[in-house]
């Protein structure tokens, strides 16, 4: 084909397929809405859901949050200037941890985990048939399968995300007390003195954004697996990195919104 | 009844049925045949609405499937079990739950006691024994799984049962015992059915009419002596089971 015409051809493609998705996205929304009507199909699988997602997600979350905490303590130690008041660094590790490393860091780590287990579970569904047998028993996806892994992903984020803060700040406290000569008092009075309750709603509210995010991403690629195994791996991949990449977005999107 | 009219439907640039006429009475059992890839499958989800067609109309109990509203498909589906090509099983529900998903009536499904003597009816139905019900499908050998998928599209009392290929993957032995199965519960339920093959010993078996179905077309419909004694090279061609989609047809 001459290079003139690839171009087009290229674009015109790229757009087919972005309305496509857009096209699937909306019915599977709607099918959402729709579905949550059978608050009693739905209810009970979100309980169970969510205490898989939580229990299941805890330890990850204790370790990737106490390092973080650690990370943070020792790079704030590392660039202290000493011109500067020693509370500072309780002010410091607490708004990092808690405005940005605990929700974001946590919720990439839960994109592979969480994420990679709806597209896998849906997919492997959806090429075993199995979703075809749900509807033609007369039962709606949406509810019995959807609805449960969207809600138990937004709920369960923001809880994973202030234990994730709390272990975070721990870390950083007692890591920065072995590195620099700050005391107990020092910290506290630091991240008391900047604190605002804000900080800690904007945490919860990015998690729940990253939640439902993870949620609706993974729970779409795997609904819409095709080509048996290699549909499911591909599913796979490609709802842990959009669901990366839409947490990224939704991180400058929400810090644009909620902190200006 | 159900009859598909003029029924097309492609996916990308394959057309894989062009313009399908079909007819299915009440109580019988129609097998239909083709050799593989030919859309027997695609076919038999139109019927209960899980394809739907580019053009042409899907019409079961007199509702033209693809104009209903979701509540109302919803509610037609409870009346068409389907038994999927692989049983279809849900892998985190041991059979007990499987089979019990196919109670359409939520009442009934709800209520521990008929659902559990309601398992209990269908296992026996399947010929499966009443320890299966506590397996996972795991644990369950090919033919039971279809066995399984069978015993969950009945657990609804339908009026109608679409089977996708229940004999295929299974040895002679099992495709028999599911051949007879699917003639008794066709005769003890009174059901009306639509099974997909390409088993052609298994559908004269089974089956009160057959119907043919070869590049997009049903090519013949009607009783197994019209079948035998047809005269299209595509029907004798699959009966002699020389049938080569690709090369022309043997005469």
């Amino acid at each position: 084909m001459a290079l003139p015409l690839r171009l087009p051809r290229f674009l015109g493609r790229l757009l087919l397929g972005f309305l496509a998705h857009f096209g699937r996205m909306s019915l599977m929304m709607a099918e959402l809405v729709r579905g949550l009507a059978e608050v009693k199909i739905w209810l009970p699988r979100t309980i169970s859901e969510a205490a898989t997602v939580g229990t299941g997600s805890l330890p990850i979350v204790i370790v990737i949050s106490a390092f973080a905490g650690g990370v943070t303590a020792l790079q704030a130690g590392y660039q202290w200037q000493t011109s500067l008041p020693v509370y500072v660094l309780g002010t410091l590790i607490t708004n990092t941890i808690v405005l940005e490393l605990g929700p974001v860091l946590i919720s990439l780590v839960l994109a592979g985990r969480i994420g990679a287990r709806y597209a896998a579970e849906l997919g492997t569904m959806r090429v075993t048939e199995q979703i075809d047998a749900l509807e033609s028993l007369g039962r709606s996806p949406a509810s019995h399968l959807i609805i449960p892994r969207v809600l138990a992903a937004t709920v369960m984020l923001p809880v994973l995300v202030v234990i994730a803060d709390i272990i975070g700040v721990g870390a950083g406290w007692y890591g920065v007390k072995q590195v620099l000569p700050v005391t107990d008092e020092d910290f506290a009075f630091g991240a008391r003195y900047y604190w605002r309750p804000f900080d800690a709603y904007y945490s919860v509210i990015k998690a729940a954004a990253f939640g439902l995010a993870i949620g609706v991403v993974s729970c779409y690629m795997g609904f819409n697996t095709q080509q048996g195994a290699e549909g499911v791996g591909k599913a796979t991949t490609a709802a842990i990195v959009t669901s990366s990449v839409v947490i990224l977005l939704l991180n400058l999107l929400l810090a644009r919104i909620l902190l200006t | 009844m159900i009859e598909l009219r003029g029924v097309r439907k492609r996916f990308g640039e394959q057309i894989v049925l062009d313009g399908v006429d079909f007819v299915v009475r009440e109580g019988e059992t129609m097998a239909l045949l083709g050799p593989s890839g030919t859309g027997k499958s695609v076919l038999l989800k139109h019927i209960n609405g899980l394809i739907r067609p580019d053009r042409g109309q899907v019409i079961v109990d007199d509702l033209n499937v693809h104009t209903l509203k979701r509540n109302e498909l919803a509610e037609l589906r409870t009346r068409i079990g389907y038994v999927f090509q692989n049983g279809a099983l849900f892998d985190s529900m041991d059979v007990f739950e499987n089979v019990r998903l196919g109670l359409s009536d939520e009442a009934k499904y709800k209520d521990k006691d008929y659902a559990q003597a309601r398992v209990a009816e269908c296992l026996k139905l399947v010929n499966l024994a009443p320890e299966t019900s506590t397996k996972f499908p795991a644990q369950l050998s090919g033919g039971m799984r279809k066995r399984v998928g069978i015993a969950r599209a009945i657990a609804g009392a339908p009026k109608y049962l679409l089977y996708d290929e229940p004999t295929s993957g299974l040895d002679p032995v099992n495709a028999n015992v599911i051949d007879d199965l699917v003639r008794r519960l066709d005769k003890e339920l009174g059901v009306t059915s639509v099974m997909v093959t390409h088993d052609v010993r298994g559908a004269f078996n089974v089956a009160d009419k057959i119907a043919l179905l070869s590049d997009g077309k049903i090519v013949l419909q009607g009783l197994p002596e019209e079948f035998r004694e047809s005269t299209d090279p595509k029907v004798k061609a699959f009966l002699e089971r020389d049938f080569e989609p690709d090369t022309p047809f043997a005469a």
